[in-house]
């Protein structure tokens, strides 16, 4: 019994990120107040800085919670801005947008059948397609940055607004609604949840495990798709280093926000208030003056904190 | 179709692995309100058996009908979409998950059009049941994992009550409970015959297949050694039987 004293029904892996947000919330608020830590204008920036990083967390709390995993997002999310900022320098917005979210998508789908298909495990099929990605992210453009210089996709995807909204935010809502709705409220969903929870008794159950491991991984695939055209419209640019150092960021952001690394359980709200999280450590950090260094060692040990919690409360 | 017709009927079904001969010439029927056990030593080919009934394995050679028509399984989906539930020993249950959606596991209700789950209806189909049955669990919301065993078992049964139309299969269902509990869980399993299912259960505790069960079905080593009327024959009997020593 590890939950004496703990009111039966309270989930503290699922509770844990409202916790440590609020806390460090008011700690930075009260500690950085003088720094301009709960400026109007920094908090916008925490937000628009993670946007890429909440999107590419959906759908890794999709891979994890049918308990397979991915580390090759973030090599997808860099050929996907670089298919994108090539296609747009010929073609109309639309073809660029299909062109970005189709490459996350292949390569998504790629993981799938191997995965899923052939049966090989996804932890190493996504390292190697992380390195092999990560190559032709290099190769396809000579290590050069793309510059995208069509307005209305930089609007749409990067600093643009509708109704003093900024369009970041905006998808990161809808990718969050999304994400949660199929999450929670679609057969999807629960056959996901089925199937990281306990394989052979979703299987008897009629689900289909292969398909639903097939489609975890595309659906991430699509999403680092998706996190690839914010960065590129934001940064109105693409190069192969986007999308590489959020890989230890948007783990952390999902293990801390509740989905169990086993399988069968997590949250999307969840995680995004781990990227939310993170975004403000990362930003917090900074303007407390630590050094890059530093900041990686205090990122490390919260990682390691939120492994803790989350495999003490699977483990009875 | 008339009633006297048995819902399931084996004939000579024989079943191997490579060169292991695992069932040897069974045959059997079951009728609707039915309980048979089948008891046999370690290896005897229960669950062999069961699987066959259940469209896990199939057979190497011999027939199943079902209500009078053959049938040839080609996965579990298939039996269990022609009314066939089966309760697991190790529990076929997603800890992780609550009450009411293993209920529903892989058979999920939904709203039209967006075949959105119909949560609202599947607890409240799911209290109905549990309050029917008598499962007595803290509430259909309770995760798997925070219930007992024998919770657990009623979970699994109950299941099996809502979705079987026809045949109920248990392999050694109560083997990983105390004894309050499977006293519950046999409960359970005397309902199935109330609400007119056939019911074919493996159990190594005679006293148990004494206590459920109409007729006794024996196997040694794959072979069957014979049926008995449960209150026609003795512990005795069927003790030899299953060993072979007399
Ligand atoms: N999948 C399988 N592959 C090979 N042999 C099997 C398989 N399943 C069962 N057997 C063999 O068939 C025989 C009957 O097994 P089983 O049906 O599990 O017996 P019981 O449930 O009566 O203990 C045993 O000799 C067992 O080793
Ligand atoms: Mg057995």
């Amino acid at each position: 019994m590890s939950r004496i004293g703990v009111p039966k029904g309270f989930d503290l892996q699922k509770s844990v990120i409202y916790v440590g947000f609020f806390t460090i919330f008011l700690f930075f608020s009260f500690t950085l107040h003088d720094d301009g830590f709960l400026t109007t204008r920094n908090l916008t920036n925490i937000v628009l800085q993670t946007a890429p990083a909440t999107i590419m967390a959906i759908g890794l709390v999709f891979v994890i919670s049918a308990g397979e995993f991915d580390l090759s997002f973030g090599s997808a999310v860099a050929v996907s801005a670089l298919a994108a900022a090539v296609v747009l320098q010929d073609y109309p917005m639309l073809v660029g947008v299909l062109a970005g979210i189709g490459a996350g998508t292949l390569i998504g789908a790629l993981n799938g059948v191997l995965v899923a298909y052939l049966r090989l495990p996804s932890f190493l099929v996504t390292l190697a397609t992380l390195g092999l990605f990560a190559g032709i992210a290099r190769s396809m453009t000579n290590l050069r940055s793309i510059p995208v210089i069509n307005d209305s996709f930089t609007g749409i995807f990067g600093s643009g607004k509708l109704a003093s909204v900024p369009s970041l935010v905006i998808w990161t809502i809808l990718a969050v609604a999304v994400g949660h709705f199929l999450y929670w409220h679609t057969r999807f969903g629960a056959h996901v949840l089925a199937t990281g929870d306990n394989p052979r008794a979703a299987q008897v159950a009629g689900i289909r495990i292969e398909r639903v491991r097939f489609l975890v991984l595309t659906l991430c695939g699509a999403t680092a798709g998706l996190a690839g055209i914010l960065y590129a419209g934001r940064l109105q640019a693409a190069k192969y280093t986007l999308g590489e150092s959020d890989l230890m960021t948007v783990i952390a952001a999902v293990i801390v926000g509740g989905t169990a690394l086993k399988g069968g359980k997590g949250s999307i709200i969840g995680a995004l208030f781990g990227s939310l999280l993170m975004g403000m450590l990362n930003n917090g950090l900074i303007l407390m003056g630590l050094s890059v260094s530093d900041q990686m060692i205090v990122r490390g040990l919260i990682i390691l904190i939120a492994v803790a919690v989350s495999l003490r409360d699977t483990s009875h | 179709m008339t009633s006297d017709l048995p819902v399931l009927s084996l004939k000579g079904i024989r079943k191997t692995f490579g060169a292991i001969l695992a069932i040897q010439d069974v045959s059997l029927d079951l009728g609707a309100g039915e309980i048979v056990a089948l008891v046999g030593d370690n290896g005897a080919g229960k669950s062999t058996l069961i699987k066959i009934v259940s469209g896990v394995h199939r057979p190497t050679s011999g027939q199943i009908h079902l209500d009078g028509s053959a049938v040839v399984f080609s996965s579990a989906s298939s039996a269990r979409s022609l009314g066939i539930e089966v309760v697991y020993q190790d529990l076929a249950l997603a800890d992780q998950q609550p009450v009411y959606m293993n209920l529903f596991l892989g058979r999920e209700l939904t709203i039209p059009p967006l075949a959105l789950l119909n949560k609202s209806r599947m607890r409240k189909e799911t209290q109905e049941l549990v309050e029917e049955l008598d499962v007595r669990i803290p509430s259909v919301r309770s995760t798997i994992r925070d219930l007992s065993g024998g919770q657990r078992q009623g979970v699994a049964i109950a299941r099996a009550t809502h979705w079987a139309s026809k045949l109920v299969l248990l392999d050694e269902p109560t083997a990983a409970l105390g004894v309050a509990e499977t006293a519950k869980a046999e409960e359970l399993i005397l309902s199935l015959k109330d609400r007119n299912l056939a019911v074919l259960i493996v159990s190594h505790n005679l006293d148990q297949v004494f206590r459920l069960s109409d007729r006794i079905c024996v196997l040694r080593r794959g072979r069957q050694i014979g049926v008995r009327e449960t209150a026609a024959t003795s512990k005795n009997e069927i003790v030899s039987m299953i060993t072979g020593v007399d």
